[in-house]
């Protein structure tokens, strides 16, 4: 998206599985979180490439935000294990998170509503003057450059995001997320209030990010997003990872039999699979 | 008077003539403080009424702002406090105990228990050093177990209105402690605490460059990148707006004279009867408080982080802000502004009495309010909490000079302070 992107040498996307001998951008192994008794993410293993889109899917409470939502810091992890390039990683904060590259457009967008786009943009890393004040004019030039590429209808720079419609919101959320030289972006559900034409830009947005090597993890509700966009698929249901899936191998029906009944392809009858459709 | 308030606004905001709203429209006006300011011409004019003409006179309006200025100067840092959706209770007794302990310092413990003698030239910047640094450190303390142990702030500083108020009876089983250094106590006005004619000139006209200044360089910056620029004429109509409503406060102050008997001891006895006083000292300390506290707001990582904080706590967090720490900062600063304000209060009584600030946080809170600062957090402006400082003030010193009974005058002061955040919170449910 931001020529700042391309410092990050182009790798050619992968289809399916990456090769093996080949070092994850990212590897979550067996990650628990639970909240008082209730195991919401229970021994989760899953990977990432650069270059890679991963889509996550499950149904509600199956557990995929708040696995995410330890990489990005939001939620430390109870136990498990996060290693970034290959190296073991602490991330306890959201600061870890954006330290090792990992941005997040997060499902209720985490904008600050009292505040413009630019100041939301640039939240926790603003653009100082050479006095150590906050330089808002570079701020928000920088801001209508970004928006002018993401979003070129998008024209209240001086308003609070509040009074913002859905999309609008959304813009600002994603165009925060993918101009600070992510290598490793996370998406929950960023197309949840776009319309088709706003959702078409996302869409391409997300092969473009992909084709410059940055990683990433599509959480959506959207199944046809989901196989439209990823490489490989991870199925979670109850806080338990089914299975994770190359795109090229599995149908739809398959991945809604996974999110479902738990089922892996292998295992489910052509009569489960029909009974989906009822 | 508030209820005045809410009415202009809703006149400027939803019948406008169409050639006012665009007029304030080019003039990026902030209709809310516009509208205070007509609520309180209204106010100074009713109570000049009512009072047969002694309320807008030099010498109420020159007492006006000094009372003003040490509510006004805790009322900036309370903005900062409610933005960040919290409450600060403490603030009267933490000026108690602050000016207190400033007291003590220049009256016994260095003249008597470091035996160094009365009113040498340190003592004010010391006694005013130890004031500001324990302010400082009870507002830090507070801010550190609201912040870091999640104890609501509403326990935390009901229980510091407590503590502080307590600990002042235990420093010297309550006496009034009297009288101050003779430096100290010209932080709290006075005609002898006042700057005089002249320097009164310079301030109004530094200020009035300041506000071109402001002003040129706002519009250089715009022009630089490519932003819409205001109307010329919108320009020089706020700066000379501006530059007028200065120099005029600065006559004002100007024409309050030196009384008589005040003007022969420090004079002479054949001293003139018609010297100015100029602005007191605590309005100076007063503006340029809110000249500092308005840039951190505005011009700051830290006051961005603290609007950002009250706009949505979790969004603050996730952006990667320590929101503890900075919650902490501004119980540090509105520490350190009890601690200024207890100084002017202790300077101007030229003593130390234990009920040094008592129902202040009354005041304070209200003045944030009254300026526009929201209890729902993330919105507030430091020049409405010092005009609705003034409001406030007003409202006690126009019901003084009327003879109103000290519980009437209690009963309007918390019957304003709940007027204006439902006025708030009906307005604000209206443009939502």
């Amino acid at each position: 998206m931001s020529e700042s992107m391309t410092a990050i040498e182009p790798t050619p996307a992968i289809e399916g599985t990456a090769a093996p001998g080949r070092v994850p951008l990212v590897e979550m192994r067996n990650i628990r979180i639970a909240f008082g008794g209730v195991h919401a993410v229970d021994g989760v293993t899953v990977d990432l490439h650069p270059g890679e889109v991963v889509g996550l899917v499950g149904g509600n409470g199956a557990g995929k935000s708040t696995l995410i939502r330890a990489l990005s810091g939001a939620h430390a992890a109870d136990s498990g294990e996060i290693l970034i390039d290959g190296r073991p990683v602490s991330i306890t904060n959201p600061r870890d998170a954006k330290a090792l590259g990992i941005e997040t457009i997060y499902q209720t967008l985490a904008l600050a509503d009292n505040v413009d786009a630019a100041a939301n943009m640039f939240l926790g890393r603003e653009i100082m003057t050479r006095f150590g004040s906050l330089d808002d004019s570079a701020m928000e030039a920088e801001t209508r450059k970004v928006m002018g590429r993401l979003n070129p209808r998008f024209k209240n720079f001086k308003t609070a995001v509040k009074s913002l419609s859905g999309g609008q919101r959304q813009s600002v959320a994603i165009a925060r997320a993918v101009h600070f030289n992510a290598r490793i972006l996370i998406m929950d559900e960023p197309t949840a209030a776009l319309g088709p034409a706003e959702t078409a830009q996302v869409r391409d947005l997300i092969k473009q990010l992909k084709s410059e090597g940055i990683g990433i993890f599509l959480i959506s509700h959207d199944i046809h997003d989901v196989f439209d966009l990823s490489d490989r698929i991870c199925v979670m249901l109850h806080g338990k990872l089914v299975g994770t899936v190359n795109k090229s191998d599995v149908t739809p029906d398959e991945v809604l039999a996974m999110i479902i009944i738990g089922k892996l392809p292998g295992e489910v009858t052509q009569t489960e699979l029909a009974a989906l459709h009822h | 008077m508030t209820e005045a308030s809410g009415v202009r606004q809703d006149a400027t905001r939803e019948r406008p003539p169409r050639s006012l709203r665009s007029l304030l429209t080019a003039l990026e006006v902030d209709t809310r403080l516009l509208g205070m300011v007509a609520a309180l011409a209204i106010i100074w004019i009713g109570f000049n009424i009512m009072s047969g003409g002694s309320f807008l006179t030099p010498r109420n309006l020159w007492n006006l702002s000094v009372q003003s200025s040490s509510i006004a100067v805790m009322a900036t840092g309370m903005v900062l406090i409610i933005v960040s959706r919290n409450i600060d209770l403490s603030v009267g007794s933490v000026l108690g105990l602050t000016g207190y302990t400033m007291a003590m310092v220049q009256t016994v413990w260095i003249p008597t228990t470091l035996g160094l003698g009365f009113d040498q030239p340190y003592t004010w910047i010391l006694a005013l050093a130890v004031g500001l640094v324990l302010g400082a450190a009870i507002g830090g303390f507070q801010g550190f177990i609201i912040a870091y142990s999640g104890v609501p702030a509403f326990i935390v500083t009901l229980g510091g209105l407590l503590v502080w108020r307590g600990l002042i009876f235990e420093l010297q089983q309550g006496q009034t402690i009297a009288p101050l250094d003779k430096t100290f106590a010209l932080l709290g006005g006075g005609p002898v605490g006042s700057i005089g004619e002249m320097a009164s000139w310079a301030v109004g006209i530094l200020a009035c460059l300041g506000i071109v200044y402001t002003l040129i360089a706002g519009r250089r910056r715009r022009r630089r990148y490519d932003f819409p620029l205001r109307p010329m004429w919108a320009e020089v109509l706020v700066g000379v707006v501006g530059s007028a409503a200065v120099l005029g406060a600065v006559m004002v102050a100007n024409s309050y004279f030196w009384p008589e008997q005040l003007a022969i001891e420090h004079f002479g006895p054949d001293a003139r009867l018609d010297i100015p006083v100029g602005i007191a000292i605590p309005v100076i300390i007063m503006l340029g408080v809110t000249l500092v506290i308005t840039f951190l707001a505005t011009r700051r990582r830290f006051g961005r982080y603290v609007f950002s904080i009250g706009g949505n706590p979790e969004a603050a967090e996730l952006g990667g802000i320590n929101t503890r720490r900075t919650i902490m900062l501004t119980y540090v600063l509105m520490g350190i502004l009890c601690a200024v304000s207890g100084a002017i209060q202790t300077a101007r009584l030229n003593s130390a009495v234990t009920s040094l600030g008592t129902q202040n946080e009354l005041d304070v809170i209200a003045a944030a309010v009254i300026g526009g600062t929201s209890f729902s957090g993330g919105i507030g402006t430091i020049p409405g909490a010092v005009l609705g400082a003034v409001v406030m003030q007003s409202l006690r010193s126009g019901m003084l000079l009327l003879r109103v009974d000290s519980p009437i005058q209690d009963i309007v002061a918390g019957s304003v302070l709940v007027v204006a955040v439902g006025l708030d919170t009906v307005m604000r449910r209206r443009s939502a």
